[in-house]
């Protein structure tokens, strides 16, 4: 039985316009108000048979639209989508901080909602009133806290501050206390916002690892992020917000090309070209895949460019593949060697990346073509850095090494390395 | 599995008061967290809620006793005073404190759910604490000029309630109209202090007319302030109808304020 059933939800914001002040929507004042009426009376009184000029146009924005879906207990699922897709609102729907305008959802569980951390501290109040204080705000009983206090307290590593009021913590100390509180929560449905931005970077890694603890307990979390790695890595199923609507909900994996996907066909809207005056980008693909396929991590792939010289080019003429991780950063850069003087034509560079080389997750191709002018500098003719798009993932089989563990193996590289261990003494 | 909670758009949520009892604990941490805040941050602390009555009590003794002459019940003007002020000042502080107290509270009425009405509640505890702490100052000075009350204190429990009931009233009332007009915290100072001169505080309300008596308790503070002295001085005479009429409003007050609370609470979270 699902533990979240959604059906139909919808949700819809007013935007008032003023049409003579362009004041921002929400402030409204009661000051405001009663002028604006008052003046409109009095406009109506002179000149009754002209348009009210105090008139406010309104706008309906649905943040959310139509959305059907249901998660399974025990699921963990990454929302992702643009900023302003609906994925802020679809938490504080669910966590019940808003009312929804259209449709029901059924809960069957303790949720608890994690929106930002630290809500509720008091600057004035020690570390340990905040604890129980933020604890309770959270949704922790009491006697669940006073339980779980030693571990928080341990958890948080400020414990030499328990007794100072938390206006004089640093802010690191302040975000540790804070998801500390968090991170002991024991509901049967977690929400979790992007509050992980925020940190150390060695802090986040226990707080994750800690998130992960929560999922492999059965429980259910629902997490929204714009970081693609850890979406992908702490989810087992992914839903793919656009401007309001469900788009696409399965597995992770899937959701995340279909987010990236969304992206290109962006970019493709402004159909953008990749051209100079000496050279232009004519396509890239995949040999022998459609783009956005999913291969295993022993699988070797090749990627292609195909492009067109204008003119003779005397110098250094190289074309380049870039690789990229789901979160933009590099994974590497190669190009080819050796190639001068080139004469105007048609080419077509393959490059193969070799199999048991890339480790799971979503990979794009940054295509480019560079060039070096004798006696001259580096010039970029072309550089899409969005051609292509692929997915690696682990089928789990023995060539993958992983005698039965069963989590996520770190790393954007994944070798299979040449090994030799010996016995050296007893 | 426990009961599935179903949010359904343009329905009253029905397990509203099984919210209410299932997030008392919050309640008291909040109510606490505000009591710790208070007695922290201001160095003079309780004795500000000492002297604060205190002072009060004295100007009014001057001016309304010994200046305008007003009669005083047969007690000594302190004391009829101060049993005014006990109710007036447990009124205007939560009043004051739970008219912005969404507004302060915004960060957490966006980012967690819980019955917002808890937040205005709060600050009526808090006001609970001065008004303890006012009572022991009555007892100094009822010592002090040798007033013994009567059997008929054990009944002032009672119209403390009633003065909660037309506190809350109006504080739910104006905490949510503060959420939506912003300058409504400007008003409010205004209100209280309108408040103070329409209200029998710094003289008998057998000043007033026989036959402006019962309009006179259209204003709800007239009953519970008419009830604090009835209780606390022993000997004056309470004017029923008056009481009575007030009491019903104040109560038609609470049932207002709760039913606007509930209906604007809905869409605190978007505009606040």
């Amino acid at each position: 039985m699902s533990i979240i059933k959604v059906k139909n939800l919808g949700k819809k914001y007013t935007i008032g316009h003023d049409l003579n002040a362009n004041s921002a929507f929400r402030s409204r004042s009661l000051r405001e108000g009663l002028t604006r009426t008052a003046r409109g009376l009095y406009q109506r009184l002179r000149h009754p048979f002209l348009p009210n000029p105090e008139k406010t146009e309104t706008e309906e924005f649905w943040a959310l639209k139509g959305l059907d879906f249901e998660i399974e207990a025990g699921d963990t699922v990454g929302i992702i989508g643009r900023n302003g897709a609906g994925k802020s609102t679809l938490l504080k729907v669910l966590s019940r901080i808003t009312e929804p305008t259209t449709g029901r959802i059924e809960i069957g569980g303790r949720i608890a909602s994690l929106l930002e951390v630290g809500t509720g501290f008091h600057p004035e109040l020690t570390g340990r009133e905040n604890i129980y204080l933020n604890g309770a705000i959270l949704g922790m009983t009491r006697d669940e806290i006073k339980r779980k206090f030693d571990e928080i307290v341990d958890f948080s590593e400020v414990e030499k501050f328990l007794d100072t009021p938390v206006k004089r913590f640093s802010s690191g100390m302040y975000v540790r206390l804070a998801f500390a509180v968090a991170a002991h929560l024991e509901p049967e449905i977690l929400i979790v916002d992007e509050v992980l931005s925020v940190g150390d970077a060695q802090f986040q890694k226990k707080c994750l690892g800690k998130m992960e603890e929560v999922g492999q307990e059965g429980r259910t979390v629902l997490f929204v992020s714009h970081n693609m790695a850890m979406i992908s890595n702490l989810c087992q199923r992914g839903m793919v917000l656009n401007e309001g609507r469900l788009e696409y909900s399965g597995q992770v994996s899937d959701a995340v090309l279909r987010y990236y996907q969304n992206i290109n066909q962006r970019d493709a809207a402004h159909e953008r070209e990749f051209k100079s005056d000496d050279a232009e980008l004519l396509g890239a693909e995949l040999v022998g895949l459609s783009n956005l396929s999913t291969i295993t991590i022993h699988d070797e792939l090749t990627v292609r460019m195909r492009y067109k010289l204008k003119r003779q080019i005397d110098g250094k003429c190289v074309p380049n593949f870039h690789f990229f991780t789901s979160d933009g950063s590099y994974a590497f850069v190669d190009s080819a060697g050796g190639l001068t003087s080139m004469s105007p034509g048609i080419y077509c560079a393959d490059c193969r990346v070799p199999g048991q080389f890339l480790n799971e997750g979503a990979y794009f191709v940054g295509v480019a073509l560079t060039t070096y002018p004798e006696g001259g500098s580096l010039r970029v003719e072309f550089f899409d850095k969005n051609a292509l798009t692929f997915n690696v993932v682990d089928p789990m089989d023995e060539r993958s090494n992983r005698y039965g563990y069963a989590g996520p193996i770190p790393g954007v590289v994944r070798p299979r390395l040449d090994w030799s261990v010996a016995k050296e003494s007893q | 599995m426990r009961a599935r909670l179903v949010i359904e758009a343009d329905r009253v949520n029905r397990q509203y008061f099984k919210d209410l009892l299932a997030y008392r604990e919050l309640f008291l941490l909040l109510a606490w967290r505000d009591i710790l805040v208070r007695y922290k941050q201001t160095v003079i602390g309780i004795s500000w809620s000492v002297l604060r009555p205190l002072l009060t009590m004295i100007v009014f003794t001057i001016v309304f006793g010994r200046l305008a002459k007003m009669p005083s019940e047969g007690v000594p003007y302190p004391i009829l005073v101060f049993a005014a002020l006990l109710p007036w000042q447990f009124f205007s502080n939560t009043v004051s404190e739970g008219g912005n107290s969404l507004v302060s509270n915004a960060s957490m009425i966006s980012k967690v759910y819980f019955p917002r009405i808890i937040v205005p509640t709060t600050s009526m505890i808090v006001s609970l604490i001065d008004f303890v702490i006012s009572i022991s100052i009555l007892s100094v000075l009822m010592v002090w000029y040798q007033h013994v009350p009567t059997w008929r204190v054990v009944f002032l429990p009672l119209f403390l309630g009633l003065a909660a009931i037309t506190a809350l009233g109006i504080t739910y009332l104006i905490s949510a109209l503060n959420v939506k007009y912003r300058d409504f915290r400007h008003v409010l100072p205004f209100i209280i202090q309108f408040g103070l001169y329409i209200s029998p505080v710094g003289f008998s309300s057998t000043v007033v007319p026989e036959k402006w008596r019962l309009i006179y308790s259209m204003n709800p503070l007239v009953g519970v302030i008419d009830g604090f002295r009835w209780a606390i001085i022993g000997n004056t005479p309470m004017y029923w109808p008056g009481f009575i009429f007030s009491a019903g409003l104040a109560v038609l007050l609470l049932a207002i304020g709760f039913g606007v609370f509930r209906r604007m609470e809905r869409e605190f979270a978007d505009v606040i």
